[in-house]
C-alpha cells in the first residue's frame, strides 16, 4: 500500500503531508526533514527511486518527481509497482494542473483543503483507485464542489 | 446569527471568555493566516505571528458560530499538518463540526480528524454515531467524507461498531461508494478480523462482477494487500484471479493480480503451469512499462523454473537496461538482481551494462550494479573482481568507495571465508584496503585481520608481513579512520612475532613517536605488542635452542623456505652498523639482493648481543615517557615493558666484560627464568570462540544472574572513558604524505608498497634519529609481494578485464591455484550463530486468514463444535501425495495455524453472543458457491482440519483449488 504522500518545495518546506499509517506529527516532521536531506543531495537527471528501508521499514520505497520548485514524493511498500506509482503521480499533478489551470507552488500553498480533497479522490486509505490513465472518479465535479466551499 | 450570544464579552478579546462578535466578523481566514506566515520572515517574527494566531484560534474555536469554528479548525489543521503544531486539544471541536448540517463544516471537521486523530485520542468514540449517520446518508459526498476519514483513523472499536454499515455500503448501487468502501475494508479487516466473516463474501462478489472496472481495481487491491500478509487462505480464489489475468485489460488491476499470483504460486506449484503462459502473453503484448516490469518481476522471482519464460523476461530486462530512461535502467538492474540467484547466466550475459553502470552518475544505479557484480563472485574469480573493485573504489566518491569496500568485505568473509582459497592474497588485499584514502571500514578490517590470524595458521607469516607494512608507515598514523586497522596490525605483529623477518623493525614501528596520535586504547595494544616482541627477542637471544625449535615448526609449515646467504647479510646488518648515514644507493643494492633472495627468514644468530642491547636502549628511551601517562592502560603496560627492559639491560650489560661466546650460563640468568615464564604464557595460541560458548557454561550454584543491576549505572557513571583528543594533533603538514604514498606507489611496478613505506620511515628516521635503532637495514623486501590491486597500469582496462574474467568464469575451468591447496580454516563444530528462536505471536494476520478460510470453505457447521470422524481422511490420500513435498515444508506453520483457527473460532463464538451481528447469510451462500466449484472436497478437507486440531502436525490442511484450473 501507499504509506505517505508528501509535497515539499526545494527549500524543504512541506506543502502537503498525508500519511496513511498513523505517525505522530513530530515524527512526520522528522521524516520530512530526512527525506529532504536525501533528495536535495541527489543530482538532476538521475533515477526517481530512493531506498528508504532504514527510515520506513523493510521493502519500502520512495518515488519522487520534481515539478518546477516542488518535489512530489510517494512512499509505498512492495505491493505497489514503481512505474505505476510514477504514473499515479503524473495523474495527481495533471489533475492539480486542470483544477488550478497551470498549477504553481502558490496554488498548492493557498489551497490546502482543495489539494487534500483532490488527493483523497485519487488515493483512499493507501489504495490508489483507478488505473492512472483513466481519470479517477470524474474528480472534476468534486473539485468544483470543493472550490465553492472554500470561497 | 448564533454568534451574537457572545456580545456580552464584547471587546474581551484578551480575556479567557468566548469570542466576541468582532472576532467573528473580522476573523482571519486560512488565506490570511498563510499570507501572514509568508510575510513574516522565518525566525522569531514568524513564530510570534504563529503563536498569536494560535491564541486567536483557541478563542475562535470555542465560538458557538459554526462558521467561525470551522475556519478556526481549518487554520489549526493547516498549522498542525504543515508546521507540526499540536492540535490534540481541539479534537472535540473537530467532532462537533462533523455533525454540522453544512457540508463545508462537516468537511473541515473530518479533515481535521483524519489528519490529527491518533489511536489514543480520547474523544474518538464520540465520532462513532456521526460516522454511522454519515455512512448511511443519502448524499454520496457525505458518505465519501466519512469513508475517507474512517480509512485513516479506523480502530478496533470503529471497525466492530461500523461493520454492518460498511457491509451495506458494499452492496451500494453507486460504484463510487462501493469502490471507496472496498478500499476502507482493508482497515476494517486489519483492526477487527471478525469483519471478514461479515463482509468477505461481498468482497468476493465484487471480484466476480467484472463489469465494473472501478470496483474491481479496488477489490484486487485489497486482495493484494491481504495476500501479501498470508497468501495461503486465498488459494481457493485462484480461478477468479486467473480469469481476471486473462480477461482484464486494465494495467492497474493486472499488476495487482500478478502480485497475488507471485505469492500464490509459491504455495501451489501446479498453479504456475497454468498462469505462466498468460503472463508471458502480457509481457510480449503490453505497451505499459509498468505492467511489463511487473510480469518480469513475477516470472523471475516466482516462476524461475520455466526456462522459456525466464528467457523472455531476461530479454525484457535487457531492453530496460539499454533504455535511456534511468528509471528503467535502475529497474532493469533490480530485475537482474532477482534473476541472479537462479540464473546467473542472465547477469553474465548483461555484464557489459552492469560494469559500465558501476561508474554511472546515479548512486542508485551504482549500488545495484555493485550488488550484481558481487553476485557474480565465486572462488575462481574473486581475486580478479576484487582487484577491479579496488580500482573503482579508488576512483569513486568516499561514500560509494566504502559501499564497495563493505560489500567486498562481507562477500569474502561470508560463511567463514568460504570463497577465499588463497588467504595470503586476501590478507594482502585487506592491507591494500587500509591504504585506500577514503577507507572507513576500519572496524571490519580489524576484525577480519585478527579473525583470520586465529583461524588460519598457514597465513600467519603473510599476515605479519602485511601488519608490518602497515605499522611501519608513519603516514597511516595520521588517519583516524584506520587506527582500528593499525590496532589489529600491532596485535598480529606481537602475537605472531615469531614469523617476523625482523622483529627489531617491528619494535621500531611500534614505538615510533607518531604513535602518540593513536587513541589510548589502541596505543595500549601497541605497547603490549612491543612487550611481546621484546620478550621474543630476549628469548631468542638468551635461550636460542628453544627458539630454534619454534622456528623449525615454522619451517615445517612453509616447505619452500630456504636459508640463503641473504640471512647472513641480514644478521650482519641488523643493528650492527651504528650511526651510518642513510644511503639511497645502498638501499637499491639491498633491494636488488632482496629480489633474488626474496624468501629470507629470521635466523637465530640475528640476535647478536649488540643488536639486543640496541633494542633495549630503544625500548628504554622511547617508553620511559609512557610510565607517566595519564591513561591507566598505557601507564601500566608501559611500566611492564620498561621493567622487563631494565631487568634485561642490567644483566646483559654486566656480561659486557665477558667474551660474547662464553655466556654459557645464560640459562641461569634471572632474566632467562622470567623470559621463559613469560614466553610460556604468551606462546599459548588464541583460538576463535564460538558465540554460543558462554551459553554452554552451566550456571554455578548460588549465582543470581537476574539480580537487579540498577545500581551499576551509578557506579559506571564515574568510570567514563576519557575522551581522546589525539585526533586533533595531526599536523596538517603531515597529511599530504598519505597522498604521496599513494601516488608514489605508481612509480615503479617492481617496487611494492612495503618498500615505499620503508623509505618513508627512513626519511622519518633522519629527522628523529634518536628514536631509532642505528641500522638502516629495514628494507628487507616482502618475500611474496602481491601486485597491488590498484596497479596504475591496469586501471584503464578494468572494464575489459572484468568482462573477460566473467567470460572465463562461465567455463568450468580448473582452479588455477590448485597447486596451493586451500589452507585449513578453523571452524567450530556447531554453527557459530545460534539460530534465534523466532517466537511467533498470534497476530491479526493469522486471525484474518483464519476467518477468510472459514468463509471460503463454508464451515459454518464448525460453530456448533462438531467433531467429524477422522475416518474420512482416507479419501484424501491421493491429493496428499500430490502435495507431499510442499506440505512438508509447511508442517510447522500449518499446525500452528490450525491451532490458531480453533482458538479464534472459540473467540468468535463468544463474541457472537455479545454483539448481534447481522446474521451472515454469507456463509450459507458461500458454501454453495464453493461446492459448485470444488465439489465435496472442502467438506472432507474440513474434516481433516478438525481431526488435526489435537496438535499433531503430521497432516496438513491444504486449501483446494478446483480441478478445472489445474
Amino acid at each position: 500500500m501507499i504509506r505517505a504522500v508528501i509535497v515539499m518545495n526545494d527549500q524543504g518546506k512541506p506543502r502537503l503531508v498525508k500519511f496513511y499509517e498513523h505517525q505522530p506529527v513530530e515524527k512526520q516532521q522528522e521524516l520530512i526533514r530526512s527525506i529532504y536531506g536525501v533528495l536535495c543531495s541527489r543530482a538532476e537527471n538521475v533515477s526517481n527511486f530512493v531506498q528508504v528501508d532504514s527510515t520506513f521499514g523493510p521493502d519500502t520505497r520512495l518515488v519522487y518527481k520534481t515539478f518546477a520548485t516542488l518535489y512530489f514524493i510517494v512512499i509505498f511498500d512492495d505491493s505497489e509497482n514503481e512505474l505505476a506509482i510514477l504514473d499515479l503521480m503524473q495523474v495527481f499533478v495533471e489533475t492539480l494542473d486542470k483544477c488550478f489551470s497551470n498549477v504553481c507552488e502558490l496554488d498548492i500553498v493557498f489551497n490546502f483543503n482543495k489539494v487534500h480533497t483532490i488527493l483523497d479522490e485519487i488515493i483512499l486509505g493507501g489504495q490508489a483507485g483507478e488505473e492512472p490513465k483513466f481519470n479517477p472518479w470524474s474528480s472534476k465535479i468534486h473539485i468544483r464542489l470543493a472550490g465553492t466551499i472554500d470561497k | 446569527m448564533s454568534g451574537s450570544g457572545s456580545i456580552t464579552t464584547a471587546g474581551g478579546g484578551g480575556g479567557g471568555g468566548g469570542p466576541s462578535l468582532m472576532d467573528s466578523l473580522f476573523q482571519r481566514t486560512l488565506d490570511d493566516l498563510i499570507k501572514g506566515i509568508r510575510i513574516h520572515t522565518p525566525g522569531s517574527a514568524q513564530s510570534t505571528f504563529i503563536s498569536k494566531s494560535l491564541d486567536e484560534i483557541r478563542r475562535e474555536i470555542k465560538s458557538t458560530d459554526l462558521q467561525t469554528k470551522s475556519i478556526a479548525i481549518q487554520k489549526l489543521t493547516y498549522l498542525h499538518s504543515l508546521h507540526g503544531f499540536d492540535m490534540s486539544w481541539a479534537a472535540f471541536h473537530a467532532v462537533e463540526l462533523t455533525s454540522s448540517p453544512s457540508f463545508i463544516h462537516k468537511k473541515s471537521g473530518y479533515l481535521a480528524a483524519s489528519l490529527s486523530f491518533r489511536p489514543t485520542t480520547e474523544v474518538l468514540l464520540l465520532l462513532t454515531n456521526q460516522l454511522r449517520k454519515d455512512l448511511s446518508s443519502a448524499n454520496q459526498h457525505e458518505v465519501s467524507l466519512a469513508l475517507e476519514c474512517l480509512s485513516v483513523i479506523c480502530n478496533q472499536d470503529f471497525a466492530r461498531d461500523l461493520t454492518p454499515d460498511i457491509f451495506t455500503l458494499l452492496g451500494s448501487s453507486k460504484s463510487f461508494i462501493r469502490k471507496k468502501s472496498i478500499a476502507c475494508l482493508l482497515m476494517f479487516f486489519g483492526q477487527y478480523p471478525d469483519a471478514v466473516r461479515v463482509c468477505f463474501k461481498r468482497l468476493v462478489e465484487n471480484l466476480e462482477a467484472a463489469d465494473n472496472g472501478q470496483t474491481l481495481s479496488a477489490t484486487v487491491g485489497v486482495f493484494c494487500e491481504l495476500a501479501s500478509k498470508e497468501p495461503r487462505s486465498y488459494l481457493p480464489l485462484a480461478p477468479e484471479f486467473y480469469r481476471i489475468l486473462v480477461d482484464s485489460r486494465n494495467n492497474w488491476v493486472l499488476i495487482k493480480v500478478l502480485k497475488i499470483f507471485g505469492k500464490l504460486a509459491k504455495l501451489e506449484p501446479r498453479l504456475a503451469k497454468k498462469v505462466v503462459e498468460p503472463i508471458c502473453d502480457h509481457m510480449k503484448r503490453s505497451e505499459a512499462k509498468s505492467l511489463v516490469f511487473e510480469c518480469v518481476r513475477t516470472i523471475v522471482s516466482s516462476f524461475y523454473e520455466y526456462e522459456f519464460a525466464v528467457k523472455l523476461a531476461v530479454a525484457k530486462i535487457r531492453e530496460f537496461l539499454l533504455h535511456s530512461d534511468l528509471n528503467l535502467k535502475y529497474l532493469g538492474l533490480q530485475g537482474l538482481l532477482l534473476v541472479a540467484p537462479n540464473h546467473l547466466w542472465a547477469v553474465i550475459e548483461n555484464k557489459d551494462v552492469v560494469i559500465k553502470s558501476l561508474s554511472d552518475v546515479d548512486r542508485n544505479i551504482k549500488l545495484e550494479a555493485l550488488r550484481l557484480v558481487m553476485s557474480m563472485v565465486c572462488d575462481d574469480n574473486v581475486v580478479e573482481i576484487c582487484r577491479v573493485l579496488v580500482g573503482y573504489a579508488l576512483k569513486s566518491d568516499p561514500e560509494f568507495c566504502n559501499e564497495i569496500l563493505t560489500s567486498m568485505l562481507s562477500t569474502c568473509s561470508k560463511n567463514t571465508y568460504e570463497i577465499v582459497v588463497d588467504f595470503d592474497w586476501y590478507v594482502s588485499l585487506l592491507g591494500e584496503m587500509a591504504r585506500i584514502p577514503n577507507c572507513r571500514n576500519g572496524e571490519e578490517i580489524e576484525y577480519q585481520l585478527i579473525d583470520i590470524g586465529m583461524r588460519v595458521k598457514d597465513v600467519r607469516p603473510e599476515l605479519v608481513r602485511v601488519g608490518r607494512d602497515l605499522l611501519i608507515d608513519p603516514a597511516l598514523l595520521g588517519n583516524p579512520f584506520i587506527h582500528r586497522i593499525l590496532s589489529a596490525a600491532a596485535w598480529v605483529s606481537g602475537e605472531y612475532v615469531r614469523f617476523s623477518k625482523n622483529p627489531f623493525e617491528i619494535m621500531e614501528a611500534l614505538l615510533q613517536p607518531r604513535t602518540n596520535l593513536l587513541p589510548p586504547s589502541i596505543r595500549a595494544v601497541y605497547i603490549h605488542s612491543a612487550f611481546k616482541v621484546l620478550s621474543f627477542c630476549l628469548h631468542s637471544f638468551l635461550l636460542p635452542n628453544r627458539t630454534a625449535n619454534s622456528l623449525s615448526k615454522f619451517v615445517d609449515m612453509e616447505p619452500d623456505f630456504t636459508y640463503s646467504d641473504s640471512e647472513r647479510e641480514f644478521s650482519e646488518t641488523s643493528g650492527l652498523r651504528p650511526h651510518q648515514e642513510f644511503n639511497p644507493r645502498d638501499e637499491s643494492e639491498t633491494n636488488a639482493d632482496n629480489a633474488t633472495n626474496s624468501s629470507s627468514s629470521l635466523k637465530k644468530d640475528a640476535f647478536t648481543r649488540e643488536s639486543v642491547v640496541n633494542l633495549l636502549t630503544l625500548v628504554l628511551t622511547s617508553s620511559s615517557p609512557l610510565a607517566g601517562s595519564h591513561d591507566v592502560e598505557i601507564q601500566e603496560r608501559g611500566r611492564n615493558l620498561l621493567g622487563l627492559a631494565h631487568l634485561a639491560q642490567q644483566e646483559i650489560s654486566c656480561h659486557d666484560d665477558k667474551s660474547k661466546e662464553k655466556m654459557v650460563d645464560r640459562d641461569d640468568l634471572k632474566t632467562s627464568i622470567i623470559i621463559r615464564l613469560i614466553d610460556d604464557a604468551l606462546s599459548e595460541d588464541f583460538g576463535p570462540v564460538s558465540s554460543s560458548a558462554q551459553e554452554r557454561v552451566s550456571i554455578p550454584d548460588g549465582l543470581l544472574l537476574e539480580e537487579n543491576l540498577s545500581k551499576l549505572d551509578v557506579i559506571c557513571a564515574d568510570v567514563q572513558l576519557p575522551k581522546t583528543k589525539s585526533f586533533s594533533l595531526i599536523r596538517p603538514g603531515f597529511l599530504p604524505t598519505d597522498g604521496d604514498s599513494v601516488s608514489s606507489r605508481q612509480n615503479e611496478e617492481s617496487e611494492t608498497s612495503a618498500a615505499e613505506s620503508t623509505s618513508l620511515l627512513s626519511e622519518h628516521r633522519k629527522r628523529h634519529g634518536l628514536f631509532y635503532l642505528p641500522s638502516d637495514d629495514n628494507k628487507k623486501k616482502a618475500s611474496r609481494g602481491f601486485p597491488p590491486a590498484n596497479d596504475p597500469n591496469k586501471k584503464g582496462k578494468d572494464v575489459e578485464d572484468l568482462v573477460k574474467l566473467t567470460d572465463e568464469s562461465l567455463v568450468l575451468k580448473k582452479k588455477s591455484n590448485a597447486a596451493r591447496p586451500r589452507p585449513v580454516v578453523v571452524k567450530l563444530d556447531e554453527g557459530e550463530r545460534v539460530p534465534v528462536a523466532v517466537k511467533k505471536t498470534q497476530s491479526n494476520d493469522d486471525l484474518i486468514s483464519g476467518a477468510v478460510r472459514d468463509v471460503l470453505l463454508g464451515n459454518e457447521s464448525n460453530q456448533s463444535g462438531k467433531q467429524p470422524s477422522s475416518g474420512r481422511r482416507k479419501g484424501k490420500a491421493p491429493s496428499k501425495v500430490d502435495l507431499g513435498s510442499e506440505s512438508k515444508n509447511n508442517n510447522m506453520e500449518e499446525s500452528f495455524e490450525v491451532g490458531n483457527s480453533s482458538k479464534r473460532r472459540s473467540k468468535h463464538r463468544t463474541h457472537g453472543k455479545d454483539k448481534k451481528h447481522p446474521s451472515p447469510p454469507v456463509n450459507d451462500e458461500n458454501g454453495e458457491t464453493n461446492k459448485q466449484k470444488s465439489g465435496s472436497r472442502h467438506g472432507r478437507h474440513k474434516a481433516r482440519q478438525r481431526a488435526e486440531d489435537g496438535g499433531l502436525n503430521v497432516d496438513v490442511q491444504k486449501p483446494v483449488i478446483p480441478d478445472f484450473l489445474l
